[in-house]
C-alpha cells in the first residue's frame, strides 16, 4: 500500500518536473486519452481509499478497516443469506417460509436487505428504483454545481482564461457525469443489490469494487519490479555486448526455459509453508493475504521482465550503431550519458507499450492463476477469485451470471483506458508524430 | 489504323508516340490542404527514343510515373486530360486493363533492388512469374526464357545462377536481373526509375550500357528517371527538368545543355561540380597536423560452437597518409572498399586498429579513458545519413550543445547558449531552430545542423564521411560552399571520405584513391584526376557520367 502511494507521488512529481509542456497540451487536447485518464484516476481513488485502513471496534473479525469499507459500510453489512440476482427482493433459491397461519410454503424468500422497504415489490420496484436513481442523480448534480461553484470562487476572474485552457469543458462534463453517475450507483446500492449478490450473500458489487485494488496492486507493483530489470539488463546487454551481453542472456535464457506457472506455484506454496510454521507472526487472515499478494506480485515480476528485456537489447543493439550514438561517442559523452540521453529515449515508446500491455496481462493473468489456486489469497477480493467462483455458477441452473459479468465489466474497463491513455501518452512524447498533431 | 487513331487525338509528330500524357496532375490530401506532387504535367515519349526526366528529390518524377502506371498509393488523387499509351487512356482503363498493360507493355524497374526483388525466392522464379502472367507457355519453355533474359543482361554461367537468390548477387548484378525481369514481358516501354543511383560509379556505367544496348536490340522506349543531369545527358534523347510537380523545360539534350531557358535548369547546370573547378597551383606547405602510418583494419570472422576466430577480413590493409593543417584531403573509393572503416578507425570507433596514427607528432591510435576524452576535440565526425545521425528526441539546441558539455564543462550554461545561437547562424540557419527538433528539416538543414555540433567542440580535423551524397545537386553545392568557407575561417582540415570525383575537385587539395583496403594512387587532386597513373584511378575517371558538350 505504501509502494502503490509512493508510486504515484512518484508519478505526479515526474509529472510537475517535466518541463516538457508540449507533450502533456497534446494529451489534454486528446479526448479520449483525457476521458481514459479520469476514469484511471477515478479508479486509482478507489483503490487509494481501500488502502488507507484504520482500526473500528466491533466491525470485523480482525478490527481493521478501510476509508472505502467505512464509506459504504452498507455493501458489507447487507449479507443475504445466499445468491439473489441484481435488483431482486428475492433469494435466487426457493425455501420453506413459514407464512403468518403457520403452514410452510415451499417459495423465493424475501430478501433480509436488498429492497425489504418494500412492502409488494413486484408493484413498486420500478417506480422505487427510478425515484431512488432520480435522488442519487440529483444529488450528484447538485455535488457537481457546488464543485463548479467552488471552482470560480477559489479561481477567480482573472485566471479564468488558463484556467479555462488547461480544463475544457469536456474534462469538466466528463467529471460531472462519473460524479452523477456514481451518486446514482451509491444511493440504489443502500438499499438493493446493484450486482447481486454471491454464494455466502455477499455483495457483489461491493467485492468488484473490493477488488479494483487487488488489480491496481497487482497490475502496478509487479510492473514496477519487472520494469528496472528489464530495463536495466536490455540496455546494458545492447550496448556493452561481450561477457555482459553473455551473462545477461543466460540469466534471461534459464529463466524462460522454467514453465513459469510451475515457478509461481513453487514459490507460492513455499510462502504458504513457511506462514505455516512461522503462524506467531501472522496473527490475523488479512496480514497474510496481504503477504502472499506481495509475494505474487514479487515472483510475477521476477518472471515476466524477459520478453521486455529481448525486445529492449535488440532495439539497443541497433541504436548503437546509429550516427547519433556514433557521434556522442565521438564528442566524448561518457558511456552512462549515452545510454541515458540517446538509447533511453528512443526505446521509450517500447517500453511505453510493453508496460501496458504487461498491465493489463497480469491483470488477467492474476485471475488465470487464481483460477488454478495459486493467485491471491482466497480470501482477497480480486476479480480473479470472482471468475475463478463463476466456473461453478454458470453450471448451475438456472445460471448465476452476474458475479462474472461484474468483474467482465470492471476489468474491462480498467484494462481498456490504461490501453487508450498509454496510447496517448505514447503519441504525444513522439516528436516524430507532433507535427500532424498541431 | 494507328495512324487514324493519332490523328483523331490531334497528336501530330514526326514519329508514333508511345506514351502521351497531356495535363497530369497528382494532388495528396494532409490534415488541413491539399499538395500537388505533379502540377498539369505533359508529355510525349516517342518509339525508340530515351527520355530522361531530371529533378531533385521530392519534384514530382516518381510519382508521375506511378501516376502512368495507376500504382499511386491510396491517399493520392489523379487527375487529367489524358494519358495516353499508344491508342489506349489508361486514365480510364479499367484495373484489369491496367494488369494486362503493367508488365507486359510497360515495365518498370526501380531504385534499389535489394528492396524490389523478394529476398526467399530464387531468381529464376521471380523472372518466370512475370513470364507466367503474361504468356501461355510451358514449363520448360518459361526456363529457356529466363536463362535467354539473363544472358542478355550479361549475368555470367546463368545456367547454374538461375535458382540463387538475392542475397548471392551483388548490387550491380541485382539490378541487371531487375533489369531482365523488366524485358520479360517484351514491353514497349521501359520506366527506369533512378536505376544506377544505388551502384557505384563503375557498376553505374556499365549498367546504363546495358540498358542502351538492350533498346537498340529490342527497339523499346526507354523513361529514364533521374536526379543526376550528368547522368541524362550520356544517354537520353530528349530531357525534361521537373521542379516542384511542373516540368519547367523539355528539349533535346545538346540543346538543353547549350541553351538552358527555364532559371532553374541554368542553376541546376551551374551547380554541377566538374573537374575543371580544381586549381593546379596548390601550394602544400604547411605543418603535418595528422599522419596515418601503415593503418590496418580487420574483422575477425567466427565460426563453429566456440565462436572461435577463424579468419580476418581485412577492411583496411596497410594505409599511409598525411593531413596537413587547414588543407582537405578527399579519400575517395567504390561502395566496400573500407574508407569509411578508416574513418571510424581513426576516431576509435571500431575496434583492433594496428599501426599508428601521429596526432601532431603524439601516436593517438588506441587512447583510453581520459586521455582519449581530450583528444575528442580535436578530431569530429560529420556523417553522411542526416536522417540518422541525430537523435530524434533531442532539441538541434541540445544536440549542438552536447559536444560542449561533455568536452568543454568549464563554459556555462549561458555561454553555451550564446555559442549554439552563433554557431546556428554560421551554418545558414535561423536562431529559433535551436528549440526546434531535427525531423522538421530537411536532409541539406539537417547535415547543416551535423556540421554545427561537429564545429561546437572547436576541432582541428574533421572526418567528412560523404556528407553530400544523401543531398540533391544544389543543395550537395551549397553544403560544400559552407564547408570550404568555415575551412577559410576557422583554419579546419578536413578528412573528406567520397565516392564522388566530381565533389572531389572542388573540395580537396590532395586526393588519395582507396581500392580494396589499399590506397592505389594519391597525390595533389589536379594531377590525379589530370594525369592518373595508376589503371583503377584511370576506370573509375572514366566511369564517371560526364556532360558531353559536343
Amino acid at each position: 500500500m505504501i509502494l502503490l502511494i509512493s508510486s504515484v507521488s512518484i508519478g505526479v512529481l515526474l509529472r510537475n518536473h517535466d518541463g516538457l509542456k508540449r507533450p502533456l497540451k497534446k494529451i489534454a487536447a486528446n479526448k479520449s486519452a483525457m476521458l481514459s485518464m479520469i476514469i484511471l484516476l477515478f479508479f486509482l481513488a478507489v483503490g487509494l481509499l481501500d488502502s488507507i485502513h484504520f482500526r473500528a471496534e466491533g466491525q470485523r473479525s480482525s478490527g481493521v478497516i478501510s476509508v472505502l469499507d467505512y464509506c459504504a459500510k452498507p455493501l458489507w453489512q447487507h449479507t443475504e443469506k445466499t445468491y439473489s440476482a441484481p435488483f431482486s427482493a428475492y433469494l435466487y433459491s426457493k425455501e420453506y417460509i413459514t407464512q403468518d397461519g403457520g403452514d410452510k410454503v415451499w417459495a423465493f424468500p424475501r430478501l433480509q436487505f436488498g429492497g425489504s422497504h418494500l412492502t409488494n415489490p413486484e408493484s413498486e420496484k420500478t417506480s422505487d428504483l427510478l425515484s431512488l436513481l432520480m435522488t442519487g442523480l440529483s444529488k450528484g448534480l447538485m455535488l457537481c454545481m457546488a464543485g463548479v461553484g467552488l471552482r470560480g470562487l477559489f479561481v477567480g476572474k482573472k485566471s479564468e482564461q488558463s484556467a479555462r485552457r488547461y480544463c475544457p469543458g469536456f474534462v469538466c462534463i466528463t467529471i460531472s457525469i462519473l460524479i452523477v453517475g456514481v451518486a446514482g450507483l451509491m444511493e440504489l446500492s443502500m438499499y438493493y443489490h446493484i450486482f447481486g449478490t454471491d454464494k455466502v450473500g455477499e455483495d457483489v458489487f461491493y467485492q468488484t469494487i473490493k477488488s479494483i485494488r487487488t488489480g491496481l496492486v497487482i497490475g502496478s507493483l509487479t510492473t514496477f519490479i519487472m520494469l528496472p530489470l528489464a530495463v536495466i539488463f536490455g540496455i546494458l546487454a545492447g550496448f556493452y555486448r561481450g561477457w555482459v551481453d553473455d551473462l545477461i542472456q543466460y540469466i534471461y535464457t534459464t529463466l524462460n526455459s522454467i514453465p513459469s506457472v510451475l515457478l509461481i506455484a513453487a514459490s507460492i506454496l513455499m510462502v504458504q509453508v513457511y506462514m505455516a510454521n512461522h503462524p506467531e507472526s501472522f496473527t490475523n487472515l488479512e496480514s497474510r493475504a496481504d503477504l502472499r499478494l506481495l509475494f505474487l506480485c514479487l515472483i510475477l515480476g521476477v518472471t515476466s521482465w524477459t520478453g521486455l528485456c529481448r525486445m529492449l537489447r535488440a532495439e539497443t543493439l541497433k541504436l548503437r550503431e546509429m550516427g547519433y550514438v556514433q557521434a556522442a561517442k565521438v564528442l566524448g559523452v561518457k558511456p552512462f550519458g549515452i545510454l541515458l540521453q540517446h538509447i533511453l529515449p528512443n526505446v521509450m515508446h517500447i517500453i511505453l507499450i510493453a508496460v501496458v500491455l504487461d498491465f493489463s496481462a497480469l491483470v488477467l493473468a492474476e485471475a488465470v492463476l487464481s483460477y488454478i489456486n495459486i493467485g491471491v489469497d482466497p480470501s482477497t477480493y480480486s476479480w480473479g477469485n470472482m471468475i475463478n467462483g463463476a466456473r461453478l455458477e454458470m453450471a448451475r441452473e438456472p445460471v448465476v451470471w452476474w458475479p462474472l459479468i461484474a468483474a467482465f465489466v470492471f476489468m474491462f474497463i480498467l484494462v481498456l483506458t490504461a490501453n487508450l491513455f498509454a496510447d496517448a501518452v505514447r503519441d504525444a512524447f513522439d516528436p516524430r508524430r507532433s507535427q500532424y498533431g498541431q | 489504323m494507328p495512324l487514324g487513331m493519332h490523328l483523331i487525338q490531334g497528336v501530330v509528330s514526326m514519329a508514333n508516340s508511345v506514351l502521351s500524357v497531356k495535363g497530369l496532375s497528382v494532388q495528396f490530401q494532409t490534415h488541413s490542404e491539399k499538395v500537388y506532387a505533379v502540377d498539369n504535367i505533359s508529355f510525349d515519349i516517342f518509339e525508340s527514343e530515351t527520355f530522361g526526366l531530371v529533378g531533385e528529390s521530392g519534384s514530382g518524377k516518381s510519382i508521375s510515373a506511378l501516376a502512368v502506371l495507376r500504382l499511386l498509393p491510396r491517399s493520392a488523387q489523379m487527375s487529367g486530360d489524358h494519358v495516353y499509351f499508344k491508342t489506349q487512356d489508361l486514365l480510364t482503363l479499367t484495373e484489369t486493363g491496367m494488369c494486362k498493360i503493367r508488365g507486359r507493355r510497360i515495365a518498370m524497374i526501380f531504385q534499389d533492388p535489394m528492396i524490389a526483388l523478394n529476398p526467399v525466392k530464387s531468381i529464376g522464379s521471380q523472372i518466370a512469374e512475370v513470364i507466367k502472367i503474361h504468356f501461355n507457355l510451358t514449363a520448360p519453355d518459361i526456363h529457356d526464357r529466363v536463362l535467354t533474359l539473363l544472358r542478355q543482361v550479361e549475368i555470367p554461367s546463368p545456367e547454374s545462377r538461375i535458382n540463387d537468390y538475392p542475397h548471392q548477387f551483388s548490387g550491380g548484378q541485382l539490378q541487371r536481373i531487375m533489369i531482365a525481369a523488366a524485358l520479360a514481358g517484351e514491353p514497349d516501354l521501359l520506366i527506369a526509375d533512378e536505376p544506377t543511383t544505388a551502384l557505384d560509379v563503375t557498376i553505374q556505367a556499365q549498367i546504363l550500357t546495358l540498358l542502351k544496348s538492350i533498346q537498340d536490340k529490342v527497339g523499346m522506349s526507354l523513361w529514364l528517371i533521374s536526379h543526376d543531369l550528368a547522368l541524362v545527358s550520356t544517354v537520353a534523347d530528349r530531357v525534361a527538368v521537373m521542379l516542384k510537380g511542373c516540368i519547367v523545360e523539355v528539349a533535346p539534350t545538346m540543346q538543353l545543355f547549350k541553351q538552358p531557358k527555364h532559371p532553374y535548369t541554368q542553376t541546376l547546370l551551374a551547380a554541377l561540380p566538374s573537374f575543371d573547378s580544381c586549381s593546379a597551383d596548390t601550394v602544400l606547405t604547411r605543418n603535418i597536423l595528422l599522419e596515418v602510418k601503415n593503418i590496418r583494419i580487420s574483422y575477425p570472422v567466427r565460426k563453429g560452437i566456440f565462436n572461435r576466430v577463424v579468419s580476418h577480413i581485412k577492411a583496411v590493409d596497410g594505409v599511409s597518409f598525411s593531413i596537413q593543417e587547414g588543407k582537405t584531403l578527399a579519400l575517395v573509393g567504390e561502395s566496400g572498399c573500407g574508407k569509411t572503416t578508416l574513418g571510424k578507425g581513426l576516431l576509435n570507433l571500431v575496434a583492433d586498429v594496428e599501426g599508428q596514427v601521429l596526432w601532431s607528432g603524439k601516436d593517438i591510435n588506441g587512447l583510453k579513458g581520459d586521455s582519449l576524452r581530450r583528444m575528442r576535440s580535436n578530431i569530429q565526425i560529420i556523417f553522411q545519413d542526416p536522417y540518422s545521425s541525430m537523435n530524434p528526441r533531442m532539441l538541434v539546441g541540445q544536440i549542438i550543445d552536447e559536444g560542449m558539455r561533455s568536452l568543454h564543462p568549464q563554459l556555462s550554461a549561458k555561454k553555451r547558449q550564446a555559442k549554439v545561437a552563433e554557431l546556428l547562424q554560421q551554418v545558414g540557419l535561423p536562431v529559433e531552430c535551436a528549440m526546434r527538433y531535427p525531423h522538421e528539416f530537411s536532409g541539406g538543414q539537417r547535415q547543416r545542423i551535423c556540421i554545427a555540433r561537429a564545429l561546437a567542440v572547436q576541432p582541428k580535423l574533421i572526418i567528412c564521411d560523404e556528407p553530400t551524397s544523401a543531398l540533391d545537386v544544389s543543395v550537395q553545392d551549397k553544403i560544400i560552399v559552407l564547408l570550404k568557407s568555415l575551412q577559410r575561417h576557422y583554419g579546419i582540415s578536413y578528412l573528406f571520405i567520397t565516392h564522388d570525383l566530381a565533389v572531389v575537385a572542388e573540395m580537396a587539395d590532395e586526393l588519395a584513391v582507396m581500392y580494396q583496403g589499399k590506397i592505389v594512387e594519391s597525390g595533389p587532386v589536379y594531377q590525379v584526376l589530370n594525369d592518373p597513373q595508376q589503371p583503377y584511378t584511370q576506370r573509375l575517371l572514366n566511369a564517371v557520367p560526364k556532360i558531353v558538350w559536343d
